[in-house]
């Protein structure tokens, strides 16, 4: 059982980061990029072709993780593999001791570098979910067998901020019959549509039987909100949060407070059972904005407990 | 059923009248469910539980609600021209009496042979209700 799935089961506060995407540099790099926030984190994402650019595949960069003593979150998503291709991949996680991972139907080709790929989606991000399920049952989708069955815990995504508003909490439900045990939040730049969403899932009781794990984006420059704004899928952000770290003297200092901001608001909704941080670049902002909620480090919550409300 | 009858010979030993029949109703099922509910012909149709919208125009093809990409407009995030299939989808599921909620079932990943062939001739012979063969193996783990 990974430390994540002990954590959840047992009802603790959990810190999830994306680890940067790897393109070279091989071991060293991820190395590299760990070290800022190696402290604070339960696990880390291994990201799966984010917004449709190729870099390291996220079982390559889950291997790595766990060779560097970390705990990995494999993404997996359906843009790019067949189900063939899925099937073998989370076979291959399991090989090298890799549960927890987070099953994505992905952004659009469209979205990327290479835009004229050919898009896959096989099957979409439900169907992955019952499909690691089925494996974990010890079949392959043909019937034929795997002894030992591999374990998994799964997870997904979900976007609050996307519409149709008020039906995605009923897809999350979904997703959690489908076997879904944690969700990671899209990132949520309108914290009025987390808390609806965070509201429904907590009313519902669905934040009882699946984690929810809000997403706070550490920006740093004008450019890399404008990006955000405008060529993430899925993102939109209010022009007046553009504007205030466009008219910001110091930009850095202004993104750490909006996502400081979002952070604490995320905090204080119901049925929170952890954050995921994602800073596009290697730098301290994680283990300073955790610093600033007053999460402490991993091992100090494991030693002494923690609980989220003490933050807010 | 009737093919069980010991005068008839096997359904292998005379396969073009079955195959043609299936065929010409392929051909008049798109006739009718193209222009209307922009049929894509995948053979194993869901349009009752999707509000009667086909989730195949969807440009990912998703098959079990909308992705994260829809934009806060409710245009679709390859197409921004279009309104997000699903969204139709849901709406209209939601004012479909007997078929309400519905949507929320975890429809079974797509067989691929059976694009191009009727969803009616699939729906009679039980065929669109084949899944592969482990997808039940799943409900058996505990949570
Ligand atoms: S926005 Fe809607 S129609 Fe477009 S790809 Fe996503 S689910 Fe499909």
């Amino acid at each position: 059982m990974s430390n994540l799935e002990r954590k959840l089961a047992a009802g603790e506060f959990v810190v999830t980061a994306e680890l940067p995407v790897i393109d070279g540099g091989g071991q060293g790099e991820i190395l590299r990029q760990l070290a800022p926030m190696r402290p604070f984190v339960d696990a880390f994402n291994a990201t799966d072709n984010p917004s449709a650019h190729a870099h390291c595949s996220p079982l390559a960069v889950a291997i790595g993780l766990i060779q560097a003593g970390v705990e990995p979150v494999m993404q997996l998503a359906c843009r790019d593999r067949n189900r063939l291709a899925l099937e073998a991949d989370l076979l291959g996680a399991a090989m090298h001791g890799i549960e927890n991972i987070c099953c994505l139907t992905g952004d659009d080709v469209t979205a990327g570098d290479e835009p004229e790929t050919r898009r896959v989606f096989d099957i979409d991000g439900p169907q992955l979910i019952a499909l690691a399920r089925v494996l974990e049952g010890g079949r392959y989708l043909s019937g034929r067998s795997i002894t030992p069955p591999p374990h998994y815990l799964i997870g997904a995504v979900e976007n609050p901020g996307a519409p149709p508003y008020e039906y995605r909490v009923r897809r999350a439900a979904q997703k959690a019959l489908a076997g879904a045990r944690f969700l990671q939040l899209q990132i949520c730049y309108h914290p009025e549509l987390l808390e609806r969403f965070m509201r429904v899932a907590s009313d519902t009781g669905l934040s009882e039987r699946l984690a929810l794990i809000p997403s706070i984006c550490i920006l740093r420059t004008v450019g890399g909100m404008r990006f955000v704004a405008t060529q993430v899928p899925g993102i939109d952000v209010p022009p007046e949060t553009v504007a205030r770290v466009e008219n910001a003297g110091d930009a850095e200092v202004e993104c750490f407070e909006i996502a400081y901001e979002l952070a604490c608001h995320a905090l204080a909704q119901p049925g929170v059972a952890g954050l995921h941080f994602i800073s596009f670049r290697r730098d301290a902002g994680i283990a300073k904005l955790c610093t600033r909620l007053g999460i402490p480090p991993r091992l100090e919550r494991e030693t002494n407990g923690y609980s989220a409300s003490v933050a807010v | 059923m009737s093919d069980s009858s010991p005068a008839r010979p096997p359904a292998s030993a005379r396969p073009h009248a079955p195959a043609r029949a299936a065929a010409l109703i392929a051909r008049a099922e798109h006739a009718i469910k193209g222009p209307v509910w922009g049929c894509q012909m995948c053979g194993q149709c869901v349009l009752h539980s999707t509000g009667l919208t086909c989730p195949m125009n969807c440009p990912k093809t998703l098959r079990n609600g909308p992705c994260g990409g829809v934009r806060a407009n409710g245009h679709c995030e390859v197409k921004p021209e279009m309104r997000c299939v699903w969204l139709k989808a849901y709406e209209r599921s939601e004012r479909m009496p007997g078929w309400r909620g519905h949507i929320d079932d975890l429809r079974p990943p797509v067989d691929n042979r059976l694009k191009g062939t009727s969803a009616w001739v699939n729906l009679i012979t039980g065929r669109d209700r084949q899944l592969p063969a482990g997808w039940a193996a799943g409900a058996d783990v505990e949570p």
